[in-house]
């Protein structure tokens, strides 16, 4: 392994408003490993991938992938190194006006990677392995379940092959099997394509299935990285409370206000 | 003194506020019509806002034409009959559909339907993460979902207007012959002795105009809408309300601009 992280991001900073979502946010993912992020809700870790994938502008502080600093990248460099990633968005973002095939096909197409007839056929490939049958590419985004949804994003984020993926929960809405068949695909895409990952997830069983390494985010900080094998005895009591989901503890939920 | 201060100050910020949003809509303008230049083109993109702007919008914009063309002759012949001019009675009704009525008209009709539905759609792409999501692929937003509309805007209008005009006078003409007492052919020859090249073409130049208004304020509204359903629905008014009135004060300038030397 290089030493050179995939990703490194320093100092990284976003206020929505008067409102600091992200409070200087460092965070390293090294070459073909998964990174875990874990965190309550409305702590940034959507608005975190965001800000790497160039969707949202940092207020201040780096994002560094390959070595090369992103946010001060000519425009045509930022978007060849926008085009290695592949992201799964927490609510599928399905394009709905047209079928599944061409939404999972999609990136192929835009990247030229394929002619249509090739890309029929890998998106029918990437739908198989995400549990759905080829006649699926014919129906409409709309027509699905949520949890089919969901795994349609999947195929779509996947399927140009990507060098970075993201994923915004991608078990959530998922039955426990299809959630491990998920999980197992998504480490396959790590171990045996070579790709980097960083995966959201609320679920701690598949936190520890994806992850090499875990990160939890609070209040817009990374509070604590290490092994994602030692999440649920990390020996930090904000984790400890986080994945145990106790009541009481340093994390304080501001129900009221 | 300072209540004095206080509305100085507003006022300031709302001239302010206005310059800001004025630019901004002429950026997004510019961008999206140098996008319309620039490839990649998406063809299926352009001719299914061609099918939603041109050809859905045929039926509204035709029973506008005809009904506003009957109304027109009927006016008319009451109001010129105190001046004993009813023969004037066709020119009147081709020059003002022509020139005025089908454009605007035909513009407010596409305005409510078009626009709206048009600041709908993206504006839910905006509020589910698709916009974001088509940039992740490689796709640039305002040359996928923008250029292609507003092309199709500035193509599909005048085409409808041609047949607006069609219709228009074709509602005169039914209300002048059954009811007035016009004899056919004079009606008609009547209507094309008034009738000049330019009376059509400012027409037409006028359609052109307002459709590139009416999809950019749909896509304008739409693309920059947040908050969920309650964040579409403002844009979807807002892409109405600036669109109907956008139409009615460029019309005033473009007739400036063409009729008064
Ligand atoms: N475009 C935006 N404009 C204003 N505020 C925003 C925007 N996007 C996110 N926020 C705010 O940033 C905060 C973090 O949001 P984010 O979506 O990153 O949370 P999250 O950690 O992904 O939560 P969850 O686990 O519920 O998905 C929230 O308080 C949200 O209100
Ligand atoms: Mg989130």
């Amino acid at each position: 392994m290089s030493d050179t992280p995939k990703i490194r991001l320093r100092g990284v900073t976003k206020r929505f408003g008067d409102k600091l979502v992200l409070d200087g946010i460092d965070l390293d993912v090294a070459p073909q490993t998964s990174m875990v992020v874990i965190g309550g809700s409305g702590s940034g870790k959507s608005v975190l991938l965001k800000c790497i994938l160039g969707l949202i502008a940092p207020d201040s502080g780096t994002i560094e992938i390959d070595g090369q600093d992103v946010l001060r990248m000519p425009h045509k460099a930022r978007d060849a190194a926008r085009a290695r990633i592949g992201m799964l968005f927490q609510n599928g973002a399905l394009f709905d006006s047209i079928s599944v095939a061409e939404n999972v096909a999609f990136g192929l197409l835009a990247q030229k990677k394929a002619t249509r007839a090739e890309a029929r056929i890998r998106a029918e490939e990437v739908l198989a392995q995400v549990g759905l049958a080829a006649s699926v590419g014919d129906l409409a985004p709309a027509e699905l379940s949520g949890g089919m949804q969901k795994r349609v994003a999947l195929a779509r984020a996947i399927a140009a092959s990507p060098d970075i993926l993201f994923f915004d929960e991608p078990t959530t809405g998922l039955d426990p099997i299809m959630g491990a068949v998920i999980d197992g695909l998504i480490t396959e895409q790590v171990k045996r394509m070579g790709s980097t990952a960083i995966a959201i997830t609320h679920d701690m069983a598949s936190a520890r299935r994806i992850g090499d390494r875990a990160a939890m985010i609070h209040k817009g900080r990374i509070v604590w990285e290490g092994p994602a094998e030692s999440l649920m005895d990390s020996g930090n009591p904000m984790v400890d409370q986080f994945t145990h989901g106790r009541r009481d503890g340093p994390i304080q939920m501001e129900l009221r206000r | 003194m300072n209540t004095l201060l206080n509305a100085v100050a507003a006022l300031g910020r709302g001239a302010l506020s206005a310059c800001e949003a004025t630019g901004r809509v002429t950026l997004f303008a510019v961008l999206g019509l140098s996008h319309i230049l620039r490839p990649p083109f998406y063809g299926r993109a352009f001719g299914r806002a061609m099918l939603e702007i041109g050809y859905l919008s045929l039926p509204v914009v035709a029973l506008t034409a005809v009904f506003t063309g009957m109304v027109l002759a009927l006016q008319s012949s009451t109001g010129l009959s105190r001046f004993a001019v009813e023969s004037a009675i066709p020119s009147l009704v081709v020059l003002s559909i022509t020139r005025e009525l089908g454009p605007v008209l035909g513009g407010l009709m596409v305005a409510g339907r078009v626009g709206a539905a048009m600041a709908a759609e993206i504006g839910t792409m905006r509020v589910t993460d698709q916009i974001d999501a088509l940039t992740t692929l490689s796709t640039n937003p305002l040359k996928y979902l923008v250029a292609p509309r507003l092309l199709a805007g500035i193509i599909a209008l005048p085409l409808l207007v041609v047949v607006a005009d069609i219709l228009g006078v074709m509602g005169g003409f039914i209300i002048g012959v059954a009811k007035l007492g016009f004899n056919p052919y004079i009606y008609l020859q009547n209507t094309f002795n008034a009738l000049y090249a330019e009376d059509v073409i400012s027409g037409l130049v006028k359609a052109s105009v307002f459709g590139f208004v009416i999809t950019l304020m749909g896509c304008y509204h739409g693309y920059h809408s947040r908050g969920g359903a309650q964040g579409v629905g403002a844009a979807t008014t807002a892409a109405v309300v600036t669109s109907s009135v956008l139409i009615l004060a460029l019309d005033y300038v473009l007739t400036e601009l063409f009729f008064t030397k």
